[in-house]
């Protein structure tokens, strides 16, 4: 449980924070909360020679509105998403799943930015972005683009990211319609063992746990945009898909779940 | 028996806050890895990732190319340490039983993953680290031994081939019952036949392991620190292992963050440091990592068991007759074979069963070492008789209250002699279950059930019930002997009053958690009429208490507790017959209350004990041949163990649908004797049914079937937290034992014992309708949904 060396840098600014990643290359890694890669060097899964430090960057901890967008600074941490009076009017969704993250010390030091970037499928965030049909904001050393969060995701802890690339941004539609998150674990700080996020009505459907990535349940939307029933779409759900196995969950059971978890979550977004 | 007769003040018995927190929750008190320790070696060890291999090289070269790591060694290296020395085994509990030598390092093959193969010496924790991930070991797998059952099958690979079988022991109750049990298996009425598995469980204490040795080269003397249980019996052990002589030996125990048993033992790295720090001159210490842990401590549980009951008609069981198959890991360790016998004289439960067969059959297999983890034997009896007796209930078609009541050993028979030849002290089972009943509001909850049931709800309502009794106080020194144990049951204590009447009470217990300092204080206070902030418990220092036998098998209370309750009589006494020569009075003629010795009937003549002690400690008018100061020691020997009992009643909530269970009700009636302090024993007692509740639902010690553990860490292996516990009430009905003068009989291991069995009832009882009778540990969802599933004839 002790992490391999490695060398520390405190980045004053993003563009500092870019700068030290295009200086330091691969074996740099950016550090905002740490609750997921101070785990992952604790273990030695993750071995980066330099942290560069972005969590004190309080200029990337805000919740704006306007023009229908809500945009939220990757630096924000989970207990401000879960806490904010603003986001509970413009995207309650977000807020309540910031709510359900690990446990309180985890979502006071867990950030949105880290949590996207980590792409881990079993997380939480992420899939509700993914629901919402949200846009992450990266910037590189040769300015910012825009990544819609259908693109982002590309496998298991990997997105479309680059080494010297920095999320700053990211932005929901404000208004989401009928919607709800549904998260199954065993205890209540832990990651879930499957999770579906409806956003939109049943216009936007995501499951956390069912693959590599965060995955858009697309079948399950285009069942309930043909009128089909909660019941009826939810059965669709697992479809195609290849879920993970571990100690929680073989595919056979997620795929059971992901079907309950479908129904039940679409059933209290109003999909009758 | 009152213990509170010459004590007004009344502490016993109240809800006195523990003076232990303020330390442990500011920081102020220090745990193993706060010491610092100028120039200290540390170790880090180099762990098998093979569960059974040869080891054919150890390459160090990477490892010494890291700044700060000094040397590598491996179990070839540090034999000349050890010599003839291994690990000690302190419980052959067959004269034929195989124990394997069991060496701090390995040389040759490794036993298990996680068996220590090398150690890199490092000028810190980080070096250690890095150096012992940077050791190439060169392995050439065997095939390895992993499940149990796997262990006595024909052909099974051999974990130790020199000992020609993986049978460690057989063990046994059987007396001349034999013909007598067949008969009463033949003529039964309602048998039950039942195999359950009790999973293997990694005690997760707050605090890991951890140790460090200290040298004092000129004195040749060594100080050993260590987050143990036992500094006593680790002293005791070191200096026979490594030749060591006791008097140049000092154990201490730090502040210790928990042990559930894991810290009771004598473990490689305490063995390690000690003969690495005597040749180097430097200290020498190791703390152990959270991963690290999960295979380098012993694990807990780990029995494939088969139990039979023979009933008549009315469901009065006549006989019993379990069988077990005990996993020993690849090594003893130091109580490691004991484990099960704990168990095994409690298969009846808290029932009048007149015929009893108990077997054992101990086996090898290429995993971690198991030993004691909280319970020690008797929860996993506890489960087999309470689980079974449910089986029972449904066959003699009565609730599960019945057929305990049918059953229970009357309140009229203590002291009560048992089928497997114990002597129950003191209980009331029935008014303990009825009192759990009531509590429960089982009416209400069974029309709920019945309701959910009748309206095809997909969440369903179990109520499981479980009713013990355990055996803890250990342990009178003769029946440890009878058992082959390798040392006694006694506790010692001593008391002193200083000049200035503070209290000083030296204990052989060894607090890791549980709150002695304060209870031992009330004690004592209310004895002496002082104040308990009055008083100070020094323990866990050879140095400051040489004589002890530490804190396992909740034994604290009744025997060490016992030590400083008899201890302070003696001082007492003392003290009197100094009272009486000041207030020239008989001794007879003193009465003693309020920490005042008054002359009965002359009120005025009176002398306050803080008066006696000052005369004590001048000693300037003493009676004739009287020793100077107050002090006096004790050394207690239980005359029989303690019976603790208790019927707990879990309710659960199982969703059908995704197989979850919440446990969403808990209900505990227990009789621990007389409670010195009410608020600890709750707080033992919520502990200990969140740990068996851990069995029944998340704790899981995973192996794969190449015998790595997949369970490693606490994402994987599912320690409960407070956000899991259930609801609890608890309420008592204490029947004062009548074995030591307080009447006390010991409760930290209660709540675990009672509650895996309870919540499986319950999660059986929600799904009985649905054709489901038995869930294995944990009860997962996945688990519960398949089990679901099978019941209704494939997936859903
Ligand atoms: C006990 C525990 C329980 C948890 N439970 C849950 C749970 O239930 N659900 C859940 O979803 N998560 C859970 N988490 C994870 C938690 O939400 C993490 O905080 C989050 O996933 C990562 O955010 P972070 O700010 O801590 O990222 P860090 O750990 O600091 O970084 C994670 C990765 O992202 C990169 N990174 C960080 N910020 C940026 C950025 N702005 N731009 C580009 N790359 C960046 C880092 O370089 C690193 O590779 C849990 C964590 C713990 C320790």
């Amino acid at each position: 449980m002790i992490p391999a060396a490695f060398d520390y840098e405190v980045a004053e600014s993003a563009d500092h924070a870019i700068a030290l990643l295009a200086q330091h290359g691969d074996d740099a890694k950016l550090l905002a909360g740490g609750h997921s890669l101070i785990p992952m060097m604790r273990y030695r899964l993750a071995t980066p020679s330099v942290l560069v430090d972005v969590g004190r960057l309080d200029g990337l901890r805000y919740i704006r509105t306007g023009n229908g967008t809500v945009s939220i600074g990757a630096l924000t941490r989970h207990s401000e998403l879960e806490h904010s009076a603003e986001l509970a009017e413009a995207c309650p969704m977000l807020a309540s799943v910031a709510a359900l993250v690990g446990d309180p010390a985890v979502r006071h030091r867990g950030t949105l930015g880290g949590t996207l970037a980590h792409a881990d499928p079993a997380s939480d965030l992420p899939a509700a972005v993914l629901a919402l049909g949200g846009t992450i904001v990266a910037q590189g050393p040769g300015g910012s683009r825009e990544v819609a969060a259908g693109d982002f995701f590309t496998g298991y802890f990997e997105s479309v990211l680059a080494d010297d690339e920095m999320i700053t941004e990211v932005r929901v539609p404000a208004g989401t319609g009928g919607w709800n998150y549904q998260k199954f674990n065993r205890r209540a700080q832990d990651w879930a063992i499957v999770g579906v996020a409806v956003a939109g009505g049943g216009s936007g459907v995501s499951l956390v746990n069912m693959g590599s990535t965060p995955v858009r349940a697309s079948g399950v939307e285009a069942a309930v945009a043909g009128g089909a029933s909660a019941a009826e779409a939810a059965a669709v759900a697992a479809d195609g898909l290849e879920p993970p196995e571990d100690l929680n969950a073989d595919a056979e059971y997620r795929s059971h779940l992901a079907r309950v978890l479908t129904e039940r979550a679409l059933n209290a977004a109003g999909v009758a | 028996m009152t213990i509170t007769e010459d004590a007004p003040a009344g502490h016993v018995g109240s809800r006195r806050l523990r003076k232990e927190d303020p330390a442990l929750l500011t920081g102020e008190a220090k745990f193993i890895d706060d010491l610092a320790l100028t120039g200290a070696i540390w170790v880090g060890v180099v762990r098998s990732t093979e569960a059974h291999a040869d080891i054919v090289g150890i390459d160090g070269s990477a490892a010494l190319a890291i700044d700060g790591v000094n040397e590598v060694l491996s179990g070839d290296d540090l034999a000349p340490l050890w010599g003839e020395g291994a690990l000690p085994c302190a419980w052959p509990v067959t004269p034929d039983m195989k124990n394997p030598t069991h060496l701090p390092v390995a040389r040759g093959t490794a036993k298990y993953v996680g068996d220590a193969v090398a150690v890199v010496l490092a000028d810190s924790r980080y070096a250690a680290a890095d150096g012992a991930a940077a050791v190439v070991v060169d392995y050439e797998p065997l095939p390895a031994v992993v499940e149990i059952e796997d262990a006595v099958a024909d052909g099974a690979p051999l974990v130790h081939p020199d000992l020609e079988s993986n049978e460690c022991y057989t063990w046994g109750l059987w007396g001349d019952n034999a013909a007598a049990v067949d008969a009463a298996f033949a003529d039964a009425a309602h048998v039950v036949s039942e195999r359950y598995l009790q999973q293997r469980l990694i005690p997760a204490p707050m605090e890991p392991r951890g140790c460090a040795a200290v040298p004092s080269p000129a004195g040749g003397e060594l100080t050993l620190y260590s987050a143990t249980q036992i500094p006593h019996i680790l002293k005791v052990m070191t200096a026979v292992v490594l030749g060591i002589p006791e008097n140049k030996l000092r154990v201490v125990a730090p502040s210790v963050g928990g042990g559930f048993g894991c810290k009771l033992n004598v473990y490689a790295e305490e063995i390690l440091c000690s003969a690495l720090a005597m040749q180097r001159g430097a200290p020498v210490r190791w703390t152990e990592g959270r991963s690290e842990g999960a295979t380098s401590t012993i694990q807990g549980r780990g029995q494939v068991q088969h139990i039979e009951l023979a009933a008549d008609a009315g469901g009065k069981v006549q006989a019993v007759r379990v069988k077990l198959l005990a996993d020993m890991g690849a090594y003893l360790q130091l109580v490691t074979p004991g484990v099960p016998l704990l168990g095994g004289f409690l298969y009846h439960g808290c029932y009048d069963i007149g015929l009893y067969l108990f077997e054992c059959t101990a086996v090898f297999t290429n995993r971690t070492p198991t030993d004691a983890y909280r319970g020690a034997g008797r929860p996993e009896a506890t489960y087999a008789i309470e689980r079974a007796m449910d089986s029972l209930a449904v066959s003699v078609g009565v609730s599960p209250e019945e057929i305990r009541a049918r059953n229970f050993i009357g309140a009229d028979a203590f002291p009560y002699t048992s089928s497997a030849g114990l002597v129950f002290d003191s209980g009331d089972y029935q008014a303990v279950l009825d009192k759990a009943v009531a509590l429960a509001g089982l009416e209400s909850r069974r029309a709920d059930q019945a309701r959910r049931v009748a309206g095809g709800s997909s969440k369903r309502i179990g109520i499981g019930f479980s009713s013990y009794v355990e055996m803890c106080g250990l342990a009178p020194s003769r029946v440890l002997a009878s058992l082959d144990y390798g040392a006694g049951g006694w506790e010692a204590a001593t008391v002193r009053i200083s000049p200035t009447c503070k209290v000083q009470v030296v204990t052989g217990s060894t607090p890791h958690g549980q709150g002695h300092e304060t209870c031992w204080s009330m004690i004592v206070a209310d004895k002496l009429g002082v104040d308990p902030d009055d008083v100070e418990v020094l323990h866990s220092d050879t140095a400051v208490s040489p004589t002890g036998l530490d804190t396992y098998g909740s034994r604290s209370l009744a025997v060490g507790g016992t030590a400083v309750y008899m201890a302070t009589d003696k001082v007492i006494d003392k003290a009197r017959a100094i009272a009486a020569h000041q207030l020239e009075a008989s001794e007879e003629d003193l009465e003693f209350s309020g920490g005042t010795f008054r002359v009965r009937g002359t009120p005025e003549a009176e002398v306050p004990l803080a008066g006696v002690a000052f005369a004590a400690f001048t000693a300037h008018d003493l009676p004739d041949g009287m020793e100077p100061n107050l002090e006096a020691h004790v050394t207690y020997d239980p005359p029989n163990f303690t019976f603790p009992n208790g019927t707990h009643i879990a309710v659960v909530e199982v969703d059908t649908d995704t197989g979850n269970v919440d446990l969403i009700d808990y209900v505990a009636v227990d009789d621990c004797g007389v409670q010195i302090n009410p608020l600890i024993v709750e707080g033992q007692v919520h502990g200990g049914i969140l740990q068996g509740a851990a069995q029944a639902l998340y704790e899981d010690a995973v192996y794969n079937s190449d015998g790595q553990l997949v369970s490693t860490n606490l994402a994987d292996y599912l320690v409960p937290s407070a956000a899991e516990a259930p609801r609890f009430r608890l309420d008592s009905h204490a029947t004062p034992s009548p074995t030591n003068p307080m009447g006390v009989k010991g409760v930290g291991e209660a709540g675990t014992i009672a509650a895996a069995p309870a919540v499986i009832n319950a999660v059986v009882d929600a799904l009985r309708d649905l054709g489901v009778t038995d869930v294995d540990m944990p009860a997962s969802p996945q688990t519960v949904w398949k089990a679901i599933a099978d019941a209704q004839g494939g997936a859903s």
